[in-house]
C-alpha cells in the first residue's frame, strides 16, 4: 500500500494561550513559541505506519509512506523527524503560510496525488493553529475520492479500509475502497485502533505515537527529501482573507469556596443558577 | 450575492436543533445583505421535515428526496447541495460532525472559500465579515471570503436557536444530482449509536463534565448530579480515551463546544484544549483536589476537595433543593 501523509507544523499548541495580538489587530504573533508538529498529523503518520507494517517488525515497511509539508525551509525539521520515525520519502512544497488556505493546500496535494498515485492520503482532522478542519474533505472532492473523516479506527481489507468515524451520537462505520482520503481523530492512536492486513488481531500497540530511535535519526538524513514550488502545483490564491485579529474576551478567576454548602449558597444567592 | 442557503441537518426523521442555529445566522446575514434565506433538506423521506422547516421564516424550503439519500454521506449529499448552492451567495450549516464533514466537500466542488466554526457575522459595505476562533480559542480572526459562493459553518453555541415565525414558506422539490465515483466507493456499514436520554451537550443549560479522575465511576458519580439539574454530561479527552465514557461526550477544541449557563468541571485539570470548548460558559464551577490546577484560573466557584466525597453530597443537596 502506498500512503501520502500531509504534515503541518504549528506553534506549540500546549502554549497556545501565549499567542499575542498587537493592538492594531494586524496578526497573531507566535514569537517565542516553538514549532511543533500538528498533533493530528503525528497521528496521521502513526496511522500510515501501522497500515504498512505487521506491528511486530516495525522496520519492515510493506509499501511506501510519503510525507508532504507546505511551508518555508524550516518545515524540513518536521519532515526529517517523520523520516526518522519511519516514513520513506518526503516532499517539501516551498511557500509561505500567507500563500495558503484550505483550498490552495488541497489543490496542490491533488496535483501531487496525480504524480504519486497513492492508495490513501491520510491527513489530520484539523490543524490546531487555524482550527479549520477542511483540507482532507476538500481534497477528496477535488479527486472525486471517498472521504472517511474523523477516523478513530482503521482496518485494512483487500483494496479497502473499514473505518470507524467519530460523529455526533456515536461511531459510524464505513468501508472506503482505494484510492481514498482519511482524516484522523484523537482515538486513532489507541492500542487497537489501526491494523494492516498482516497485523495479528491479538497485537496491541503502545498508546500514542512512536518515537524515532536514535540510529534512525542519523539514517533519516540519507532518506530523500525533494522540494517543489507551490506555483508548479497550483496557481490558486487563497479565498479566505483575514482583515483583523482579536484577543478573546478575558475571563477572571473567581473565588474558592470552603465546602459544598458554601458552593450551594453562592450558586443560589450570588449566581442565581439554582 | 444576496441570498443565503441553510443546509438542514435531518436524521432519523428529525430535524436537528443545529439547523435552528444555522437559521439564526442566515437571518442575520440575509438582513445585512438585503436578501432572503432558503432552507435545503435532503433525505429519502425529507418531505416529512419540510413542513417543520417551512415555519422558520425562510423564503423557500427546498426538498431533495431520493432513496440514495436515506443515510447521510458527504459523497452522496455534496453534489446536490453544490448544485443548489450555485444560485446563492452564502451556504451555511452548523459546525456539527455533519456540517464539518459535508461543507468543505461542497466548497471543493464549487471552488469556494470555506470558513469553519463562525461565532459572529457582520456586514460592512455589503461584504460579510466572519469572526472565528483559532489557536484553541486563544485568538479570533475576522475574515472575508473571496469567491462567488461563500461556504461557512457556524458554532451552535454562538447562535441561539431560531424560533418559528408567522407564515409558512412555500415548499419546492429540487433535482437530486447523482454522486460520482466517490459515492460508488463508499459503503455505510453500521452506526453504533450511543444511547443518550439526556439533553444534547450543545443545547443544555447545565453541563456536568468529568475528567480522568473519575475513573470507572464516571457515570455512577455524575448521573445523580446531572439528574438533579436535568443536565447534559460532558467529559475531558482523558476520560473518553480511557473508555470511562462515550467519546461523543468530549468537550474541547476538537470535541463539542458548549456555553451553558452553568458548567461543572469535575476532576478536570483545565488543559488548553479543554478550555477551548467550555470557557464561554456563564458560570463555571470546578471541583479538584489540586488547588493549583489551571482550571481554577477561569473558574467562578472553585472547590478544592476530593471529588469522590463532594460530588455525591452535592448531588443529594441539589436534589433536595430542587424538590423544594
Ligand atoms: C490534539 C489534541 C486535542 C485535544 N483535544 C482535547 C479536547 O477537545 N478536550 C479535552 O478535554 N482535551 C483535549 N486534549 C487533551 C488535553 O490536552 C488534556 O490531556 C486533557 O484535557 C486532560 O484531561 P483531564 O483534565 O481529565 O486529565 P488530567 O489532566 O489528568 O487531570 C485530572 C485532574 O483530576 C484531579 N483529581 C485527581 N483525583 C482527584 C480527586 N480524587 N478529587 C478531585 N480531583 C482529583 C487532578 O488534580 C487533575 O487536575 C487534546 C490533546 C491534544 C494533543
Ligand atoms: N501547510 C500544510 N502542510 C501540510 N499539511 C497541511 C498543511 N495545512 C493543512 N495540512 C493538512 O490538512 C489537515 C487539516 O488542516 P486544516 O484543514 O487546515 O485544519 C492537517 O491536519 C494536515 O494534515
Amino acid at each position: 500500500m502506498k500512503i501520502l501523509v500531509a504534515l503541518k507544523r504549528v506553534a506549540d499548541p500546549d502554549n497556545a494561550n501565549k499567542v499575542k495580538i498587537p493592538a492594531d489587530g494586524s496578526k497573531i504573533d507566535t514569537t517565542g513559541l516553538e514549532w511543533k508538529p500538528n498533533p493530528f498529523d503525528d497521528y496521521a503518520l502513526e496511522t500510515a505506519l501501522r497500515l504498512t507494517e505487521d506491528g511486530k517488525t516495525t522496520k519492515v515497511r510493506k509499501g511506501e509512506v510519503v510525507v508532504v509539508s507546505f511551508g518555508p525551509k524550516d518545515v524540513e525539521t518536521t519532515l526529517r523527524s517523520a523520516l526518522a520515525t519511519g516514513a520513506d520519502r518526503a516532499i517539501r512544497v516551498e511557500c509561505t503560510d500567507e500563500q495558503l488556505d484550505g483550498l490552495v493546500v488541497a489543490k496542490a496535494i491533488a496535483k501531487l496525488v496525480e504524480a504519486e498515485k497513492p492508495d490513501l492520503v491520510v491527513l489530520g482532522k484539523q490543524a490546531v493553529d487555524g482550527d479549520s478542519n477542511q483540507v482532507g474533505q476538500i481534497l477528496a472532492e477535488l479527486l472525486d475520492w471517498p472521504q472517511a473523516a474523523f477516523a478513530a479506527t482503521v482496518r485494512e481489507e483487500a483494496g479497502a479500509v473499514l473505518v470507524g468515524r467519530e460523529v455526533d451520537g456515536g461511531v459510524l462505520e464505513v468501508r472506503v475502497k482505494f484510492p481514498a482520503v482519511l482524516t484522523v481523530d484523537l482515538r486513532v492512536v489507541a492500542p487497537t485502533s489501526v491494523y494492516s492486513a498482516s497485523t495479528d488481531k491479538a497485537f496491541k500497540y503502545n498508546e500514542g505515537v512512536r518515537f524515532a530511535p536514535l540510529p534512525a535519526i542519523m539514517q533519516a538524513r540519507k532518506k530523500p527529501l525533494d522540494t517543489k514550488n507551490l506555483s508548479d502545483l497550483t496557481a490558486e490564491k487563497p479565498r479566505i482573507r483575514y482583515v483583523k485579529y482579536e484577543a478573546p474576551p478575558a475571563r477572571k478567576a473567581g473565588s474558592k469556596v470552603a465546602d459544598v454548602d458554601a458552593l450551594l449558597d453562592k450558586l443560589k444567592n450570588e449566581a442565581k443558577v439554582i | 450575492m444576496a441570498n443565503v442557503l441553510v443546509v438542514a441537518e435531518f436524521a432519523e426523521g428529525k430535524v436537528k436543533k443545529t439547523t435552528h442555529s444555522a437559521v439564526t445566522f442566515a437571518r442575520t446575514a440575509a438582513t445585512a445583505l438585503g436578501g432572503s434565506y432558503s432552507i435545503l433538506v435532503l433525505g429519502s423521506s425529507a418531505g416529512s421535515a419540510a413542513e417543520e422547516l417551512s415555519k422558520l421564516g425562510a423564503a423557500k424550503v427546498l426538498v431533495a428526496e431520493d432513496a440514495s439519500l436515506e443515510h447521510y454521506l458527504a459523497e452522496t449529499y455534496a453534489p446536490t447541495v453544490a448544485a443548489v448552492a450555485k444560485d446563492f451567495g452564502v451556504v451555511v450549516a452548523a459546525a456539527s460532525a455533519f456540517g464539518k464533514d459535508l461543507l468543505p466537500r461542497v466548497a471543493g466542488k464549487l471552488e469556494a472559500g470555506y470558513a469553519a466554526d463562525i461565532t459572529e457575522v457582520s456586514a460592512s459595505g455589503g461584504t460579510l465579515h466572519y469572526k472565528r476562533p483559532m489557536y484553541a480559542g486563544n485568538a479570533f480572526g475576522v475574515c472575508v471570503i473571496d469567491s462567488a459562493v461563500q461556504v461557512v459553518s457556524v458554532r451552535q453555541s454562538a447562535f441561539a436557536a431560531a424560533e418559528a415565525t408567522g407564515a409558512a414558506a412555500p415548499i419546492e422539490k429540487v433535482a437530486v444530482v447523482a454522486a460520482g465515483q466517490a459515492g460508488a466507493r463508499i459503503e455505510r456499514v453500521k452506526f453504533d449509536q450511543v444511547k443518550n436520554e439526556r439533553p444534547e451537550l450543545a443545547e443544555a443549560s447545565v453541563v456536568v463534565a468529568g475528567g480522568r479522575a473519575l475513573k470507572e465511576q464516571f457515570y455512577d458519580l455524575l448521573n445523580p448530579l446531572a439528574d438533579a439539574f436535568g443536565a447534559a454530561i460532558g467529559a475531558s479527552r482523558a476520560a473518553c480515551d480511557n473508555g470511562y465514557c462515550a467519546s461523543d461526550l468530549q468537550v474541547g477544541q476538537t470535541g463539542k463546544v458548549v456555553a451553558p449557563g452553568l458548567y461543572f468541571a469535575i476532576g478536570i485539570s483545565g488543559a488548553i484544549q479543554h478550555l477551548a470548548g467550555m470557557k464561554s460558559s456563564k458560570v463555571i464551577v470546578s471541583i479538584n483536589k489540586d488547588g493549583d490546577a489551571p482550571i481554577f484560573q477561569i473558574t467562578d466557584y472553585g472547590l478544592v476537595t476530593d471529588l469522590f466525597k463532594a460530588v455525591p453530597e452535592l448531588a443529594e443537596k441539589v436534589r433536595a433543593i430542587k424538590a423544594g
